[in-house]
């Protein structure tokens, strides 16, 4: 087969090119650039290698918002993909109640994310919120200011609130793509319910359960707004991850080095988590 | 073992999906159900399966009444036009499925899982899974799943819809002998006149969610009851004109006269509707009673070995189906002759008459 070279080519690449370099190399090569260098302001620049790096690496309260992230994240997965696993399979296939129970279930994803954190700080209030008066008249101390136990459970209470939904909405559309047929040869074999979820709509969802997991584990290690709005990182900092700890160095302290340095290996840790979820959960196909 | 549908209906809200029905299908026979989409070919399927329940009227097999078991209790298997099989399980598994329900020994599942995968030559795939496999071998695997537990009924419902054409006329042949001694009712639904002809058996013409006539298939085919079975029994369309006979001769188009031929001899002089098969209308004249057809060639197909022609007739098509090459220029005058000895004739009202 000739191969014909046309160099014009590449202006076509151009436009993509330069989007790619405007929103996402540009602004990573400063960060790059300030993790390696110090300043005083003034736009001088000293080199300092790996000392921010190591800084970090070293730091123990760097240590903690990672151990919080890595249980917050791990607490987010094992509720919200079951859970809108589970939903998603209750839902009604066809029908008037379809398209209601689809708006109602998309309803959280459309709350601007400061305003879930506001409406949770206030509901969870433990003496005028519908939740913190609630619990609380319950017998159960709560009190998500003061006791840490309230703080994580409010907080991962409104991330299942708000973020569930996503992942109802993946299955649901997973679940429907499967050909009525299949559910039919299930039938004439015999087969129970638990076999046709088991053998034929889980290994149907693989996919879509893979970019759930995905997106869920990016957006829970990432979070910031929500928390911030709640609890601020607190009581004390058992609420402070990894972005809150961030702001706080980067904005806060105007450490820039180390905040620099710090979100280098913030992005690398996803990077690679990303990509152990991914590997993992498609090792199968493979094969 | 015989299937016997009797007085069969099914209703979905107001609407009729399948028109009182009655049908008895003998042990061992080869059915097709022929009709086009939407005719109620997999309503008819899902009944006799005991997937759907009939609206009315009762399913006997074997003389028992089993109308209202469930189908995982009777021994069905079925086929369908996707390629239906377990996504994550081996080729061997999903053969072995069944028979796994169905709680039978290893070593006897091992057999027979062998038997049918040679007899659909799947032996070498049998480890790989279902994605790995070409459209072919998907159904290859659907249909081994459906012969290794020996049911008393198989369905397949278009199953070669969705291949290509050279693995469809490669399935096509080896269906017919997988079934061929098997003592199991099999029921096969297609929109393809073709198919049909070529399986033989038993064919049951549907339209509109009516069975029109159901036989031995050629007899269906050469003695059609009605003009809507001869019209779903007929690929490309068949050709149907009015016509008038009077004496020895046929009136048509208003002004034309053509002769009565073999099949309108003994008819009383009157009105009739003439149909005429494709492969009857042919650029030359035959030998017994032919009329002409004069018009304006619309299309012309030319494969290979065979020459489709659509003409246009005084504002009615008529398609011609001949052998050899008959290169007609699109938008010429042509002239066609119809073998009107092979005529089919039916009453204004569609019965037919000879």
């Amino acid at each position: 087969m000739n191969k014909t070279f046309n160099n014009k080519a590449w202006w076509l690449v151009l436009p993509v090119f330069l989007m790619v370099a405007f929103n996402a190399l540009v602004p990573l090569m400063t960060v790059v650039n300030y993790s390696i260098q110090e300043t005083f302001g003034n736009n001088e620049f000293f080199w300092s290698g790996t000392t921010w790096f190591e800084q970090i690496l070293h730091d123990e309260a760097f240590h903690d918002s990672l151990r919080r992230q890595l249980i917050f994240t791990g607490l987010i997965l094992l509720i919200e993909i079951p859970l809108g696993l589970a939903i998603a399979l209750c839902m009604p296939r066809n029908g008037p109640w379809v398209s209601v129970c689809l708006v109602l279930i998309a309803l959280p994803l459309l709350v601007p994310w400061n305003v879930v954190g506001s409406m949770w700080n206030i509901m969870a209030l433990p003496d005028i919120g519908l939740l913190g008066k609630g619990i609380n008249a319950l017998g159960i101390p709560f009190n998500y200011t003061r006791q840490p136990i309230s703080a994580w459970f409010t907080v991962i209470l409104m991330d299942v609130w708000h973020w569930t939904s996503l992942v109802v909405l993946l299955c649901y559309a997973g679940l429907v793509a499967i050909p009525d047929a299949y559910y039919q040869a299930a039938k004439v074999d015999g087969a129970r319910p638990w076999a046709v979820f088991r053998y034929i709509q889980l290994p149907k969802l693989k996919h879509v359960l893979t970019i759930a997991v995905l997106l869920r584990f990016m957006d829970s290690f990432m979070i910031y707004t929500e928390v911030i709005v709640l609890t601020g990182g607190g009581p004390g900092s058992t609420t402070k991850f990894l972005s809150i700890d961030l702001v706080q160095k980067a904005l806060g302290g105007f450490d820039l080095g180390p905040a620099a340095a710090f979100s280098i290996v913030y992005f690398l840790i996803i990077l690679f988590l990303s990509w152990l979820f991914y590997t993992l959960m498609m090792r199968e196909e493979a094969k | 073992m015989s299937l016997e549908l009797i007085e069969i209906t099914k209703r979905v809200g107001s609407e009729t999906h399948i028109h009182p029905t009655s049908l008895v299908l003998p042990p061992g026979s080869f059915n097709v159900l022929l009709g086009t989409t939407l005719s109620g070919k997999t309503t008819l399927m899902q009944i006799m399966a005991g997937i759907q329940p009939p609206s009315s009227g009762r399913i006997m097999f074997n003389g028992k009444d089993v109308t209202n078991i469930a189908v995982q209790k009777r021994n069905v298997s079925m086929v369908y036009q996707q390629f239906i099989n377990y996504p994550n399980f081996s080729v061997y598994d999903n053969i072995a499925s069944p028979l796994k329900v169905a709680g039978m020994s290893k070593a006897e599942i091992d057999r027979r899982v062998m038997s049918a995968a040679d007899l659909l030559r799947l032996r070498p795939m049998l480890k790989r899974r279902p994605s790995e496999l070409s459209g072919g071998q998907q159904q290859r695997t659907a249909i081994a799943r459906a012969i290794v537990k020996d049911s008393d009924l198989i369905l397949l419902d278009e199953p070669l819809a969705n291949l290509d054409y050279k693995l469809r006329e490669e399935l096509r042949d080896e269906l017919p002998k997988l079934f061929a001694g098997r003592n199991a009712i099999v029921v096969y639904a297609t929109t393809e006149p073709v198919e049909a002809l070529l399986f033989g058996g038993q064919t049951a013409t549907l339209h509109e969610g009516r069975v029109t006539q159901f036989g031995p298939t050629s007899a269906v085919y050469r003695a059609p009851n009605d003009l809507i079975s001869a019209q779903v029994f007929s690929d490309p369309p068949i050709n149907m004109t009015p016509v008038e006979k009077r004496g020895e001769t046929l009136q048509v188009f208003g002004s034309k006269q053509w002769p009565a031929g073999a099949a309108a001899r003994d008819l009383n002089d009157g009105r009739y509707i003439l149909g005429i098969r494709p492969h009857h209308v042919t650029p030359l004249p035959s030998e017994a009673s032919s009329g002409e057809l004069e018009g304006r060639v619309l299309v012309t197909e030319l494969s290979g070995s065979e020459s489709v022609i659509h003409l246009d007739v005084d504002g009615s098509t008529w398609v011609s189906q001949s052998h050899g090459i008959h290169p007609f220029e699109v938008g010429t005058h042509a002239r066609l002759h119809v073998d009107i000895d092979q005529g089919l004739f039916f009453t204004p009202d569609g019965a037919r008459v000879s």
